[in-house]
């Protein structure tokens, strides 16, 4: 493809009108599941082309008749009820400020009301200069993010240069926004140092980013913002804004 | 046996002709040469002759890329345009995605890429183009790149590509060029260079100087010709030097 970024718009962007029965019977035989590796063809793809565009065919979607509107479906068939109702019990944050950046994440996971694990590591390690948040579903955060680190990584090896956070965190959010509508549940923080000094984006699943100085993604975010907006102050000390984190 | 049909085939001796082929394209384009200055890069070309009923100023063998990316090419002109649409497309693209310019070594590297595609696919020839793309570093530092229809790239303090005499020129080059040239410097020794293969003439030949953060800068005919006229009467002084010299010599000699 030379064409620039590529956009796919899903088949209908509105609810489903009437849902056909949804035909499950895939789930008998996961199998089906097994092939489809991120196949990297890297002969045909440029740089760019393998950072944008991640080949739909080979990852497996739901063999239905619209994998696009699959969620919608099943949370409106009532096969099973629940199953689709990612809950989002996390708090994260992160504000800029005169000496760096300062990420703040809990560490549960939760499915409901039940508690999966109290020591979630809910920041990935892009890479040494790199640091992403995880909010919203842990799979999905956790592997875009892994993927990510291996696309930055690729940049490093072919430009002999550490990718910049604007570019990092816009290749998020158009892989985002390729799977758009699709039930991706993500929100994140790519925060981190460049040429440019220390920035902070706030990627989410709909494929916004915004770039910014304080963020808060979460179902904690209105306490947190709260508590963030009555003691920030670009100046702080790293004592007090490490402080300031924790609280 | 013929090796030189599809061009995925190797020859017996390992080359692959039609690239080889595509190389002697590009000898027969018009003479380009790029030469590195301390702060500055400039970019001569030929212009060759055109028909009298032929607009000359729609013919341009120096062409934009991006801010501070340059390009000039010898070899086929409807294979250059397209290589360098593809190239426009990638800096557009590398902006969109990364929020800043590509670099010169990276534009060098995708052009070289897609020029190496075109040697290993079936059903497609070689670009016949040779490329020098003028730019600076990240740190301001100038740089000129070459590629060739094999997909190699390399930077370059100075070469040539095309003309009527690619080795005459190197060679000229490779006596003459000097490390640290300011930019009048580097615009005189391109002349010079160029003045090995292409009649005399600003209407002959056209130059494009870079210098980091400013637009390329294509130099008037006016200036050219002063400068030319400059590099001849230069010349004449050192061969009347010479020959002066060589009949003290003479004299000297008899005795």
């Amino acid at each position: 493809q030379e064409s620039g970024l590529k956009i796919r718009y899903p088949l209908s962007h509105t609810k489903t009108m009437a849902f056909a029965t949804m035909d499950l019977s895939f789930l008998s035989d996961p199998g089906v599941f097994a092939k489809g590796q991120h196949a990297e063809d890297d002969d045909a793809r440029g740089d760019l082309q393998m950072a944008r565009s991640i080949d739909i065919q080979s990852f497996p979607l739901a063999p239905v008749s619209s994998p696009y509107t699959f969620c919608e479906d099943v949370r409106k068939h009532g096969n099973a009820p629940g199953l689709m109702d990612f809950k989002h019990g996390t708090t994260t944050l992160g504000f800029v400020f005169k000496h760096g950046i300062i990420i703040a994440v809990d560490s549960r996971a939760s499915m409901g009301s039940y508690i999966g694990s109290q020591t979630v590591k809910k920041v990935i390690e892009i890479n040494s200069f790199l640091l992403g948040t995880m909010a919203g579903g842990a799979a999905d955060c956790s592997f875009w993010e892994r993927h990510l680190a291996r696309l930055c990584r690729m940049h490093e090896l072919r430009t002999k240069e550490r990718i910049s956070v604007a570019a990092a965190s816009k290749l998020l959010a158009n892989i985002f926004f390729q799977y758009k509508g699709q039930g991706l549940s993500c929100g994140t923080m790519v925060a981190g140092w460049d040429k440019k000094g220390p920035s902070l984006y706030m990627v989410d699943d709909s494929g916004e980013r915004f770039k910014g100085e304080r963020f808060s993604v979460g179902s904690g975010s209105p306490f947190a913002y709260g508590v963030l907006d009555s003691a920030y102050d670009r100046n702080m000390s790293v004592e007090d804004a490490v402080e300031l984190g924790r609280r | 046996m013929s090796y030189d049909r599809a061009i995925t085939v190797f020859s017996p001796d390992g080359h692959l002709f039609q690239v080889e082929y595509a190389m002697e394209a590009v000898k027969r384009g018009s003479a380009v040469v790029g030469v590195r200055g301390a702060d500055s890069v400039v970019l001569g070309v030929e212009r060759k002759a055109v028909a009298q009923l032929q607009d000359a100023r729609t013919i341009r063998k120096i062409a934009k890329l991006d801010e501070n990316l340059t390009i000039a090419f010898a070899g086929f002109t409807a294979d250059a345009r397209v290589l360098i649409e593809k190239a426009r497309i990638e800096a557009q693209s590398y902006r969109l995605t990364c929020e800043d310019a590509p670099s010169i070594d990276y534009m060098a590297r995708h052009i070289a890429k897609t020029q190496q595609s075109y040697t290993q696919r079936g059903g497609v020839r070689p670009f016949g183009v040779s490329s020098m793309i003028s730019g600076f570093n990240a740190d301001k530092s100038p740089q000129l790149y070459l590629t060739d229809p094999a997909g190699t790239y390399s930077a370059w303090k100075a070469n040539a590509i095309g003309g009527r005499n690619e080795k005459a020129v190197q060679e000229f080059l490779e006596k003459n060029w000097t490390a640290s040239l300011a930019e009048a410097d580097a615009i005189r020794l391109t002349v010079k260079a160029l003045l090995e293969v292409v009649d005399s003439g600003s209407k002959n030949m056209e130059l494009a100087v870079s210098r980091y953060g400013q637009p390329v800068r294509i130099l008037k005919e006016e200036e050219l010709e002063v400068i030319i006229a400059d590099i001849e009467r230069e010349i004449e002084e050192a061969k009347k030097e010479a020959a002066g010299a060589s009949a003290a010599a003479g004299t000297s000699m008899e005795i």
